[in-house]
């Protein structure tokens, strides 16, 4: 083994954690301190309860000073959680933090392997790799890059209005991109809230209208991020902004123009009002809708489509603001940090035809009667079914689309909740005998359990088990004209057939369609079921794993509004830690270009996923820019003739450690000798 | 006479190439048969392994050996010619990395003996003879040299002071070479005596290189009609330049042909073959596996195109069992 700290040979520090017992339960721990005892360099080997306390961080700095040490290795958990405590254990002890190699034996070891023998022979192969690989370490020192003050909120629903005003009351210039033509997501088009029946609309509008006020934000509706450039601190964003065929300076949301259009009556589904109305060409989304202006649909205008129309909106509009000839304007902008809110579809109720979605025009999503029930939905707030009837009974099936292993098997946590607020609404709207077909009711939030109570005393029926089908097939006459719900009332063990006028599917919260996409473009990590995944899912529940990009909301997985917005109010406070901050030191795991090398073959150039790499053509040598890299690893792997390296990972290291790896050397057979 | 230098010359497993590029040295040569005593050269000179044995150890001031080692007879010959030389030069790719012999790492040692003396189209050997180390000839014993399993590279088999890479090395790469060992200036010992950055540097085409290659097919230059002023990958011709160790002057660019990557990875490189295949494979235009496929199927032979020189001495080094 060469040692590469001057010339000074390798003295190795070596320490295995218990980790209480979630490593010595399996790992004989004292047999692998005493085997890396024995390893060539290893001057101090010691095995400790919890290396990650004090005393344990304490004993590493110690024994650097009394044994003049100059590598430390410890094996415990993931460097995921405490490779920076002990690189600074090691700072501590006057060595530079990067003379450190931490082992992974918990998760990849204890937690894995159910033989104890097994489980120490793997601690004691991976201890040998780190302990050969440890002595090739360099000193690197780590970069501080400045952090710039503005913040990008991605959506506007709760959670990106939340986190936006956060930020701008603190002071901070926002920019808060929306795709949609106006801010309020899902929860504008709810009715009421659970458990405390407060008006979605009442609560939320104000939010609105103080995001298009504040000084501080600047507000991009019917806009999407198509390019994200740079790092933690200095973000390049690139926006697209969709014309609307209005000018939002001058359009002050009196909706002449829409009472003008030739279409006397909308003919297209409203969105807004999921499908349940329809709206003209041109069209502001609801009353509230923030900005309050009006947007032109080119797919079903008529100008756009024929080039023939008279263009009676364009007449009427005195303020001029109608500009059929706008075009798409690309923004670029410049951010420390960025929030993402990009919220939830819900589940598509189609996909499980035996819920007759679809198929029978009363059986509604719980967001179709989210809008049935609002005083300026469709109908009024009046409980009109598509055929026109007013139910008597009303069936509410749980679980559509969570809990089932042939759709999600996750919980989407707010159904129960917005079931019980649906089920008191229109028992409230029609007096009809509601029924709630459900799993299990998961009313775990403050005040929820007592709604729920409150629900069951207004003979509300709940009956337990999961819905087998809806059918209009009926097996008796006083099912005729009625949909009929078979159920396992699991409570009393028999199927039953409950007749009904109207079924609500509480569907279930799924990831965005376009979560991949937009994982991709922030270049984050989605979980197996497609939400954004959090850096650490207890300490760490707004962090992602790039650096500078936080994630709020449903976008996140499914929660209800006041955990979105707690979620928004922490994403905000932690991108004003990076702020106020000013820098953020860098990871030293970089690539670099050592330039006589570089033969200037440009085969770098394409496969950076970064654009961190760039070609100097009066020099005809690549260019790295650091700041940029994330020590993904591609370039240094590609470069053709070696050129480009990278600190941690530089090939002296990781050959050192296969050799390691594959070289046993039986406790009986050790000697002094380097390999 | 006597107080000139002495230099060797010997080659294995090799096409003879190599002994041909010492004579491409021209009216140069006449300048180094001035300054040093020729005492080994089968190819041209009639000598004896016995007149070799016969010398005292480090008798020799350098031998250079070009070919890989395939038969107990080459490996022997490394063996006592390391013994009389001071130094040991690694001459030419088969003695460096294999070159094109260490291309039967491919394939069992079996295999490839029934190849040659029982399967080939062209072979006629109703009786199945096969080479044996030991032949009985009237009353006494003849004895071959054993082939062994694996193509070897020189220095897997003796230790190797200097290498001089190239099918064959250049005329300039000898001259330098030769001239620093006279002068007392060689670099530090196991260094390879060129350049030390990729060809693409020296190459006349470098700057009509585009970053992104996105290959949708690799062509073979009978396939195609090459602009002359245009980088080969740019044309979809697999060429090793990027991964290849300049010092050649781009001979065979100059002559219209793509880099087949001769001189070898440069120092930083463990394995020639690995690093262009990564670097021309990100370079895949399609994203999908089955576009993928296509674009690499029209690679017929990916072993002879990456590893032409180095198979012998790269990490895969040679097919772990036979078939």
């Amino acid at each position: 083994m060469s040692k590469s700290n001057g010339n000074r040979p390798a003295r190795i520090g070596f320490y295995v954690c218990h980790c209480g017992h979630n490593i010595s339960g399996t790992v004989d721990v004292a047999a692998v301190a005493r085997y890396a005892q024995a390893l060539p360099h290893v001057v101090v080997s010691r095995e400790y309860k919890y290396m990650c306390s004090d005393p344990g961080q304490e004993r590493i700095a110690q024994d650097i000073r009394e044994h003049a040490l100059n590598r430390i290795v410890v094996a415990s958990c993931s460097p995921l959680l405490h490779e920076h405590t002990f690189r600074t254990a090691v700072e501590k002890g006057g060595l530079n933090p990067f003379f450190f190699q931490m082992v992974n034996i918990r998760e990849n070891v204890s937690w894995v392997n159910e033989s104890p023998e097994e489980a120490t022979e793997k601690a004691m192969d991976l201890a040998r790799a780190a302990v050969h690989r440890v002595a090739f370490h360099k000193a690197l020192e780590p970069k501080r890059v400045p952090i710039l003050p503005d913040v990008l909120v991605v959506g506007g629903g709760i959670a990106g209005i939340h986190a936006a005003l956060t930020l701008a009351n603190a002071g901070r210039k926002v920019v808060l991109v929306e795709r949609e033509p106006t801010i309020g997501g899902h929860m504008a088009m709810f009715d009421k809230t659970f458990p405390t029946l407060d008006c979605a609309a009442c609560i939320l509008t104000p939010k609105m209208s103080q995001v298009k006020n504040h000084p501080n934000i600047t507000l991009w509706t019917y806009s999407e991020v198509s390019k994200v450039e740079g790092y933690v601190g200095n973000y390049t964003i690139t926006v697209r902004r969709k014309p609307r065929y209005i000018s939002e300076k001058l359009c002050v949301g009196c909706m002449e123009c829409i009472e003008a259009c030739i279409y006397k009556e909308g003919k297209f589904p409203d969105e807004f009002n999921a499908g349940l109305s329809r709206r003209k060409p041109i069209y502001i989304p609801f009353p509230q809708a923030t900005p309050q202006v009006v947007v032109i649909d080119p797919q079903t205008c008529i100008e756009f489509k024929t080039g023939k129309c008279k263009k009676s909106c364009l007449e009427k509009c005195d303020r001029d603001a109608i500009d059929f000839s706008q075009k798409e304007v690309v923004e670029e902008i410049r951010v420390g940090t960025v929030i993402l809110a990009t919220g939830y579809k819900t589940f598509d109720a189609g996909r499980l035809p035996h819920y007759g979605y679809g198929k029978y025009d009363n059986v509604y999503t719980s967001l179709e009667v989210e809008r049935l029930v609002n005083a300026s939905g469709p109908t009024g707030g009046e409980l009109i079914l598509r055929d026109g009837r007013r139910p008597k009974t009303v069936g509410i099936i749980h679980c559509v689309g969570s809990r089932d292993r042939n759709t999600n098997r996750w919980c989407s946590r707010t159904c129960c909740m917005y079931s019980l607020k649906l089920a008191h609404l229109l028992k409230e709207h029609t007096d009809a005998e509601v029924y709630n077909f459900y799993i299990d009711i998961r009313a775990a939030g403050k005040s929820y359990e007592e709604f729920y109570d409150k629900l069951l005393e207004e003979n509300v029926h709940f009956i337990r088990g999961r819905v087998a089908e809806v059918t209009d097939w009926t097996a008796r006459p006083s099912e005729e004209g009625k949909l009929v719900i078979r159920v396992e009332d699991t409570m009393i063990g028999v199927v039953r057939r409950i007749p009904v006028d109207m079924v609500v599917l509480a569907v279930g919260m799924e990831p965005q369609f376009d979560a991949q996409e937009v994982r991709r473009l922030f270049n984050i990590s989605c979980s197996t079921e497609g939400f954004f995944l959090e850096r650490h899912p207890k300490l760490a529940p707004v962090d992602t794993f790039t650096d500078g990009v936080f994630i709020a909301g449903a976008c996140q997985g499914p929660k209800d509004i006041p955990d979105s917005v707690a979620q928004a109010g922490a994403a905000a406070s932690q991108a004003l830690v990076l702020i106020d901050s000013g820098s953020i030191e860098l990871e030293p795991n970089t690539a670099y270009l050592v330039e006589e090398d570089c033969s200037g073959c440009k085969s770098c150039l394409t496969i950076c996923p970064y654009h961190a790499i760039s070609h100097d053509e009066a020099r005809k040598k690549a260019s790295i820019n650091e700041a940029l890299c994330k020590g993904c690893g591609t370039c240094t792997a590609t470069c053709p003739s070696g050129a480009i390296r990278q600190n941690l990972f530089e090939d002296e290291e990781i050959y050192s450690e296969i050799r390691g790896l594959l070289t046993p050397m039986p406790a009986e057979a050790q000697g002094g000798e380097s390999c | 006479m006597s107080d000139k230098p002495n230099i060797g010359l010997y080659w294995c497993a090799s096409c003879g190439g190599c002994e041909e590029s010492v004579v491409d040295l021209a009216e140069d040569i006449l300048l180094v048969l001035e300054r040093v005593n020729i005492v080994l050269w089968p190819v041209a000179m009639d000598f004896k392994k016995k007149d070799l044995e016969e010398r005292p150890d480090g008798s020799i001031l350098a031998s250079l050996v070009n070919g890989a080692v395939r038969t107990s007879e080459q490996e022997e010959m490394a063996r006592l010619i390391r013994r009389k030389s001071r130094h040991v030069m690694a001459y030419g790719s088969c003695a460096h990395l294999g070159g094109i012999p260490g291309l039967a790492n491919q394939f069992a040692r079996e295999e490839i003996l029934q190849y040659v003396y029982e399967g080939s189209p062209s072979t006629a050997n109703a009786s199945r003879t096969r080479p044996a180390t030991a032949i009985p000839k009237n009353g006494s014993s003849l004895a071959l040299p054993e082939f062994h399993h694996l193509v070897r590279t020189l220095d897997q088999v003796i230790e190797v002071d200097y290498y001089l890479p190239g099918c064959p090395p250049t005329p300039r790469i000898l001259k330098e070479a030769l001239l620093a060992l006279l002068e007392g200036e060689l670099p530090p010992r196991g260094a390879v005596l060129a350049p030390d950055v990729a060809l693409c540097e020296e190459c006349p085409r470098q700057e009509s290189k585009p970053a992104d290659m996105s290959f949708t097919e690799f062509r073979r230059p009978h396939q195609t009609v090459l602009d002359p002023e245009v980088c080969l990958l740019a044309q979809g011709i697999v060429c090793l330049g990027p991964a290849t160790r300049g010092g050649c002057e781009a001979q065979c660019i100059r002559g219209h042909m793509a880099c087949t990557g001769c001189f070898g990875p440069t120092s930083r490189v463990r394995d020639q073959g690995a690093k262009i295949l990564s670097g021309i494979a990100s370079s895949v235009a399609a994203d999908d596996p089955e576009g993928i496929d296509r674009t690499l199927d029209t690679l017929p032979d990916p072993v002879g195109t990456f590893y032409r020189y180095g198979l012998a001495a790269s990490l895969l080094r040679a097919r772990n069992r036979p078939l």
